[in-house]
């Protein structure tokens, strides 16, 4: 068969459920989610040709592929940058469905990143170690200092922001409780039936003072997410309505270095989510308006304001008024995490708020956009993003 | 030799701080760091400096690199206090801070001898150095006058 360029699109998602101890590996969760997106797009696990995940995801690409039982693997890619290259994944599958190299490529993310490891305990009893991929200079620069998490590293990077657009701790507060009223009306949210009040989230402790609370940050979860994408075409016939990947791109400007953004020029700005921002807009020929609904990475709440002035939704230090004027709710200028985010659904690494746009594509959220059809949805994970789209 | 009876001098209390993770490529930095010399890295070439240290220079790729002593000078660009979970080998939070230097390049490190409530945006600070566990020292900042 002849190389040739073709459209791609999302054909099925798939996810274990979300929970703080799954009891089972993560090999177990990797291969539970894949065959959750295979049977939602109606495709056999054996057909997979192609597998995408992260460069820190603990299972192996074999062993998964034994469990799954896939006859001939085409194709493997990790992606370095933890959850913030998350819509990376989706760039890799979109390129090898676009390059005809495969036609069925699973991408999977699956960790017990609450029962078996966890960030910010003594990290000469963790696994950190130092290991391209990872985003490491937080760990060599800032273990001495008593800067251990990914929470201070976000903590120091929003400082700067904060302080110079005046954006307080109680501004903050308006992302979280927005998004604990969406994971409240979803049953696969670890906190549905628990909105909080900007009172809860005032109350909430210190975790990085005076910046970030504890409902500022992503929860630690356990999970797995997949998602299935193949040609348009042949999404076409499958089982479900087909997703188109109109445009996807990563985009890594020199000396930024995932959440520990400490060396760029100007640190009030994200410049990677500038850079994927200005390619996605000119792939696509989009605009921020076209969008009805946004799956904006959120580990901590400053990089929902962050990635909104990015993109271009408000203007620089607007992305405050953007959030308390109710922009990311429901009938807001753009829906945001309908899935309750990071905080508020579970922290499958950015995957989870991911097959939430495509739900809002195919109609099936819990917090559906009703108010006008869903064309457009911005997947970003702020080193990466993609536009699906209705096909 | 001395007698029972002489009171021993009170020993200092061991260093709980974590020692830096070393790398090739960095640890003209932190061996400076083991004697309290600040150096940095400036490109022999092009006279560019860097940090983090790197084995090539961005702008000429030369590998030729020369450690100089730093001023030791800057201001606080960002910080943040840790609060939770406690940051392991502090008895009490320390005061996180990206420091912007002098030579126009940052570098995350704790200020001290100063009070949560004195630390400010773009505050002059100098540096200064604390142990580690195992023998070592790492350079701290704190406030200028």
């Amino acid at each position: 068969m002849t190389r040739k360029f073709t459209e791609a699109a999302i054909a099925g998602i798939g996810q274990t459920e979300f929970s703080k101890a799954s009891g089972r590996s993560e090999l177990q969760l990797a291969a539970e989610c894949a065959v959750a997106a295979c049977k939602d797009a109606g495709v056999s696990p054996h057909d997979i040709d192609g597998m995408v995940t992260f460069t820190i995801d603990n299972s192996d690409e074999v062993n998964l592929a034994r469990c799954l039982g896939v006859k001939d693997l085409a194709y493997t890619t990790r992606i370095p940058g933890g959850g913030a290259a998350a819509a990376a994944t989706i760039y890799q599958a979109m390129a090898m469905v676009n390059a005809g190299l495969c036609h069925n490529v699973l991408i999977w993310r699956a960790m017990n990143e609450r029962s078996q490891y966890r960030f910010g305990q003594n990290p000469q009893q963790q696994q950190m170690s130092y290991q391209s991929g990872n985003g490491t200079g937080s760990l060599l620069w800032c273990v001495p200092y008593g800067a251990m998490t990914p929470a201070s590293w976000g903590a120091l990077q929003a400082a700067r922001y904060m302080h110079k657009y005046g954006v307080t701790n109680r501004d903050l507060g308006y992302i979280s409780v927005q998004q604990r009223a969406y994971a409240a009306n979803n049953p696969n949210a670890w906190f549905y039936g628990k909105p909080i009040t900007l009172e809860d989230h005032q109350n909430s402790k210190w975790i990085q003072e005076p910046w970030l609370r504890l409902l500022d940050c992503c929860q630690e979860s356990d999970g797995g997410v997949a998602i299935l994408v193949t040609s348009l075409e042949r999404a076409r016939d499958l089982k479900q309505p087909p997703v188109q990947i109109v445009g996807a791109t990563q985009s890594i400007p020199y000396n930024v270095e995932v959440i520990s953004n400490y060396y760029h020029e100007d640190l009030t700005v994200m410049p990677e989510a500038q850079g994927v921002a200005k390619r996605l807009w000119a792939m696509t020929g989009l605009k921020p308006s076209d969008m009805q609904m946004a799956a904006i990475y959120d580990a901590f709440t400053p990089h929902v304001l962050l990635q909104l002035e990015a993109f271009g939704f408000c203007k620089p230090g607007e992305g405050k008024d953007f959030v308390k004027g109710g922009g990311m709710a429901l009938d807001g200028a753009l829906p945001t995490n309908t899935n309750g985010g990071l905080t508020g659904e579970a922290y499958i690494h950015g995957m989870n708020s991911m097959i939430e746009g495509v739900r809002q594509i195919r109609g099936t959220s819990c917090n559906q956009v009703t108010k006008k059809t869903v064309e457009h949805v911005l997947v970003s994970s702020g080193m990466a993003g993609a536009v699906l789209a209705k096909a | 030799m001395s007698t029972p009876t002489e009171a021993a001098a009170p020993t200092a209390p061991k260093p709980t701080r974590i020692p830096p993770i070393v790398t090739l490529d960095a640890k003209f930095f932190w061996d400076g760091a083991d004697q309290e010399q600040f150096l940095g890295q400036k490109c022999s070439d092009c006279g560019l400096f860097t940090f983090p240290p790197r084995p090539m220079c961005p702008q000429c790729f030369s590998v030729n690199r020369r450690e100089v002593p730093l001023s030791g000078r800057g201001t606080v660009h960002g910080w943040t206090i840790p609060r939770h979970p406690p940051p392991f080998g502090f008895k009490e939070s320390p005061i996180v801070a990206v420091i912007e230097l002098e030579e126009g390049i940052r570098m995350v490190s704790n200020v001290v001898g100063c009070g949560y409530d004195e630390i400010r945006q773009d505050m002059p600070v100098e540096v200064t150095f604390e142990a580690t566990m195992n023998n070592h020292k790492v350079p701290v900042f704190r406030p200028r006058t």
